[in-house]
């Protein structure tokens, strides 16, 4: 089989696996939908003041996809890579002909495929249920920020990997740093209401420009087209993953 | 071969060689270098000295066309817990040139009736059993099994065992580890003991340790008590006995011939080399 078709064939089982994992599946989908109908209901009705002023529940709609996108690439890949690695799945397939960054590759199209579901997915019901419309308009723009943003997510959710220590660690250690971000950057708590430095101290990291760069492609008169700026913020930083990531990634569990 | 950690030496100079097409069993406690060596052998440790060749091939330098032909159980493999059996086979058949057709597969260990179970409702002895399969999926020529059975229960090691005896009969060589004398004696052409690092015996499961010339121990009740003898003759004293006792017209009670088992044979070389071992620590 080509490269190609060998990674076309993890993904399939990759995608099967995920669908069937309960987990997976609230986390990843279900909790993001939960979590913009709650934000959605409460403010509704309110505006936020951002470029001249937005409606909450469109604000919501981009600063959900944001982190739905996070979770689907970083978050997950991180928690599932480090549990196939502490099963002793990952040094199981390394003992195969199969090429070792197949597994990894199939891992980030699973990744990708559920972001962009999860995009479809919000942009539905954002657009159903508040007449958030869709950017139709800025398609090209929107997909290569998801794009960008993507690859870097996935990039950071495998260096993470590394600093893992075993299963039950994975969903603390990813929670506890992505969770104080997604609060700090406006995707929770509308980042008018946030004291200012609060978002200078965010935009060091990557998800505050992630959302920020989403937003401005996803909200009409927002901004104008690609954030290049602040995406090139995310892009350092999934290289800088990427990086930590091919020094530190380790297929073997920790010696029992 | 060798191999240390640091200044512990796990493997201290070992030589061992296997045949073409048999069980080879490598016996030992835990501890004894054992994972260790077969890792080596697969290809994920480096060696710390001496020479390994596996199919013709050093396997710190062996590549794709090298795994086309090994298959590895790893000794605590865990498989998707939401793929099916099939599908995990079927998964692994990708990564091949030419494997193994699925459904002989799962024939071969014995899953006809679990084909279409995820692999989280199998039971332990099962998902060994699909472990297996998933290491015979590549149709290998050879087949490291890593403590294959330990942790499962009597049934589930004989259904494990009536496995591993049919790939033999594929013509498959097959490289075992165990710390189970009965396992060994049971599915190994040779076997090869290795305690602390470094080989203690090896032979066919027959002549393990020199049976033959090791004394018997014969026992009966004498008035009450019980009498143990240990002779080199056991034909000889098995006959004055009798004959002393056909004399005087009397059964000998609980009367009993042993010959040391595999197991006292085995216990005995690992337990003097732990005592070397141990010596040298201090």
């Amino acid at each position: 089989m080509s490269a190609l078709a060998l990674v076309a064939h993890q993904f399939r089982y990759d995608q099967k696996a995920f669908w069937r994992n309960p987990a997976a599946v609230f986390f990843t989908v279900m909790f993001p939908v939960v979590v913009f109908l709650i934000l959605a209901v409460v403010f509704d009705g309110s505006t936020v003041k951002v470029d001249g002023g937005v409606e909450a529940t469109t604000y919501y709609v981009p600063a959900i996809m944001s982190l739905a996108i996070i979770s689907a690439t970083m978050q997950t890949l991180a928690m599932t890579l480090v549990i196939t690695r502490e099963d002793g799945r990952l040094k199981r397939g390394r003992g195969t002909p199969m090429p070792a960054w197949v597994f990894i590759a199939g891992r980030i199209g699973n990744s990708i495929v559920v972001a962009l579901l999860m995009m479809a997915l919000l942009g539905l019901i954002g657009g159903v249920l508040y007449s958030v419309s869709f950017p139709w308009g800025q398609l090209p723009e929107l997909l290569l920020t998801l794009a960008i943003g993507a690859a870097a997510f996935s990039c950071l959710g495998i260096a993470l990997t590394a600093a893992i220590p075993s299963q039950d660690a994975a969903a603390a250690i990813v929670n506890a740093l992505l969770l104080p971000l997604y609060f700090l950057s406006g995707i929770f708590i509308p980042e008018d209401e946030l004291p200012g430095g609060v978002i200078d101290f965010a935009n060091h990291f990557p998800v505050r420009p992630f959302f920020e760069a989403f937003f401005a492609v996803y909200v009409p008169g927002a901004g104008n087209g690609i954030a290049w700026h602040e995406l090139g913020i995310v892009a350092i930083w999934g290289i800088a993953g990427l990086l930590l990531a091919i020094r530190f990634f380790r297929w073997a569990p920790r010696e029992g | 071969m060798r191999k240390s950690y640091g200044d512990a030496e796990a493997v201290r100079g070992i030589d061992l060689e296997v045949m073409p097409g048999e069980v080879f069993a490598f016996l030992g406690p835990n501890g004894a270098g054992k994972t260790t060596t077969v890792e080596i052998l697969e290809g994920y440790r480096k060696r710390s000295g001496g020479e390994v060749s596996v199919l013709g091939e050093d396997p710190e330098r062996a590549g794709r066309e090298w795994r086309e032909r090994i298959g590895i159980v790893l000794q605590s493999g865990r498989l998707d817990p939401y793929l099916t059996v099939r599908e995990s086979l079927d998964l692994y058949a990708g990564y091949f040139r030419s494997p193994r057709p699925t459904d002989e597969v799962i024939a071969l260990v014995g899953l006809e009736a679990e084909a279409e179970q995820r692999a989280r409702r199998l039971s332990g002895g099962q998902q060994r059993r699909l472990d297996v399969g998933m290491a015979l999926v590549g149709d290998p020529e050879l087949l490291f099994l890593d403590e294959p059975t330990t942790g499962f229960d009597p049934s589930a090691r004989r259904q494990a065992w009536d496995v591993i005896a049919g790939l033999r009969d594929l013509g498959k060589t097959v490289f075992l580890t165990t710390h189970y004398m009965d396992e060994a004696q049971r599915l190994a052409d040779r076997v090869t003991i290795i305690a602390a690092g470094e080989i203690v015996a090896r032979g066919t499961p027959e002549d393990l340790g020199d049976r033959e010339s090791q004394a018997t121990t014969i026992r009966y009740r004498s008035e009450g008590r019980e009498v143990e003898l240990e002779t080199r003759t056991p034909v000889e004293t098995l006959h004055e006995l009798t004959g002393a006792a056909l004399a005087k017209g009397e059964e000998i009670e609980a009367l009993e011939v042993t010959r040391p088992s595999l197991e006292d044979v085995y216990l005995q070389l690992t337990a003097s080399s732990d005592a070397e071992a141990a010596e040298v620590a201090e």
